[in-house]
């Protein structure tokens, strides 16, 4: 099989496995233990801690280890929320965030908070005059995701992080899908909080971090033994964060290898997927990570065709209504103001480190000749005649 | 997620394709959902000649198109008719609860098709 989705997860570099292998039966101690075993696990935790701040120009003490990339925007968003709603109850956040960003926020909702989902333009990025309108007085906290994990558009967080910063709100961000594939420095950013998850970047599932600048005024969501600065109680998963700390040690190192020749494969894919008629890309021709390409395919439905992918060995993903457990086609594809049935026929396709351009030209192979296999099954060829 | 039978029916579609000849045909759903589904029927004595289809949909959606010409060829007319939507399940082992309704749509097409037959409308 051909993976060609590292959007959704990625293997664990086998370094990482490695380097994870003896937290489990050797090294388990517990960091909170006296005892030798229990300082070599504080040891291995204060080490990933290290790797990790070191990436995103951060200090050490400023990275609280969480379950992933869903937890830490929980505990950025819900966090910051309940410890300044004495200062405001008024929220800015954007149509495009991950679905653990946009719930949270209906959720608080609920609970009697106000929140701004801010527009973006067809290529999916924000209008910073429109967030500048949108800061208030009693505004806490703006949420905005650095790259967009369906289309892959980066937004200017430094540009983000001037406006912001002349405002009483924190900023956060999900660097969930932009952390080793492009440069980040929490400080140029201005971000008070970054979230990172490690299955995104060859490391195990079950781990991620929340960066948070000192003094930012934030509540735990797990109240207990007063772990993470007593923001975050729970043993550590020694081996996962073990791990973690590694997969972005190697992903920043080798990122200025990895990258360019992905950015080269991927840009081969976009041309010549977009030589395939009735077929646009979806996102920011030039604003977009790396490993990221996103196109619709007029009169065909996405699920068929990553299926299709799938019986010949090809591994991506869709937005399409049929994939989803809601009916509904991708949030993201509707905001960059798609029509619900070109949205049905959108592919994504995230590159990683072990795809070749062997791979990319199978690709370039087949995916044509599946389109028009869907194709001559639709009943449009050139239009959606009288649904148009 | 998908029965074996499903798979089968997606990765080599019986009957696919618009008839030449055609005698009637049912149009149902709609690309904002992104199911739609063409049935093209010709019929003889009362019965159902040959059946074809064209589908934009996920796989349940061409699976379905697929079973139901293996369902209704043959068939007089109001045999056809009773093919109801869990005839179509049940013939692929099951579909997806969530699937049921959305992509199920070939009863619904043969039934417009016959329908269309019988007031003498072609298109």
């Amino acid at each position: 099989m051909i993976y060609m989705d590292h959007s959704a997860t990625t293997p664990v570099d086998k370094r990482v496995l490695e380097f994870m292998l003896p937290y489990f039966d050797k090294k388990y101690g517990n960091a909170s233990s006296l005892h030798s075993m229990g300082q070599e696990a504080k040891k291995a935790l204060e080490e990933a801690r290290e790797k990790i701040a070191k990436v995103i120009n951060a200090d050490p003490s400023e990275i609280y280890f969480t379950s992933g990339g869903t937890e830490s925007n929980n505990f950025a968003i819900k966090g910051i929320a309940f410890a300044n709603k004495d200062k405001g109850k008024h929220i800015i956040t954007t149509k495009i965030e991950h679905d653990c960003v946009l719930n949270t926020c209906k959720w608080l909702e609920k609970i009697g908070f106000e929140v701004t989902y801010l527009d973006v333009d067809r290529y999916g990025l924000i209008d910073s005059g429109v967030l500048e309108a949108s800061l208030r007085d009693d505004t806490i906290l703006v949420s905005i995701m650095h790259a967009n994990n369906e289309i892959g558009t980066i937004q200017d967080m430094e540009e983000i992080g001037k406006i912001v910063g002349e405002s009483n709100a924190y900023l956060h961000t999900d660097a969930v899908q932009s952390v080793t594939k492009i440069p980040i420095d929490v400080k140029k950013m201005n971000v008070d909080m970054l979230s990172i998850s490690s299955h995104k970047i060859f490391g195990p599932k079950g781990v991620g971090c929340l960066y948070i600048r000192k003094g930012v005024k934030i509540d735990p969501l797990m109240h207990g033994g007063g772990h993470e600065g007593g923001l975050r109680s729970g043993t550590e998963n020694i081996a996962g964060i073990a791990g973690f700390g590694e997969a972005m040690k190697i992903g920043e190192e080798e990122r200025p290898r990895t990258m360019p020749r992905l950015e080269k494969l991927r840009d081969k894919i976009i041309d010549n997927v977009l030589k395939i008629d009735n077929t646009f890309l979806n996102g920011h021709p030039k604003k977009r990570l790396p490993i990221n390409a996103n196109f619709s395919f007029r009169f065909i439905e996405g699920e068929s065709l990553v299926l299709l992918l799938d019986s010949r060995g090809i591994e991506a993903s869709t937005g399409s209504a049929c994939s989803s457990k809601s009916l509904e086609p991708s949030h993201v594809l509707l905001a960059i103001g798609l029509k619900p049935e070109d949205a049905h026929g959108s592919l994504r396709i995230t590159l990683g480190k072990d795809n070749t351009e062997k791979d990319v030209d199978y690709l370039l192979k087949v995916l044509p000749e599946i389109v028009s296999e869907l194709r001559e099954m639709s009943p449009f060829k050139k239009d959606y005649g009288e649904f148009e | 997620m998908y029965s074996q039978k499903v798979i089968d029916h997606f990765m080599n579609p019986r009957n696919k394709g618009k008839l030449k000849d055609y005698d009637a045909v049912g149009k149902v759903g709609n690309p904002v959902c992104g199911d739609v589904m063409y049935i093209y029927i010709k019929v003889k004595d009362n019965r159902i000649e040959d059946i074809g289809w064209e589908t934009m949909g996920c796989a349940a959606a061409i699976a379905t198109s697929s079973m139901i010409t293996e369902l209704a060829k043959g068939k007089t007319l109001e045999e056809a008719e009773k093919i109801t939507k869990k005839d179509i399940a049940d013939a692929l082992d099951g579909l997806p609860p969530i699937k049921m309704h959305c992509s199920n749509l070939a009863a619904d097409g043969l039934k417009k098709a016959i329908e269309n037959y019988k007031k003498g409308v072609k298109k």
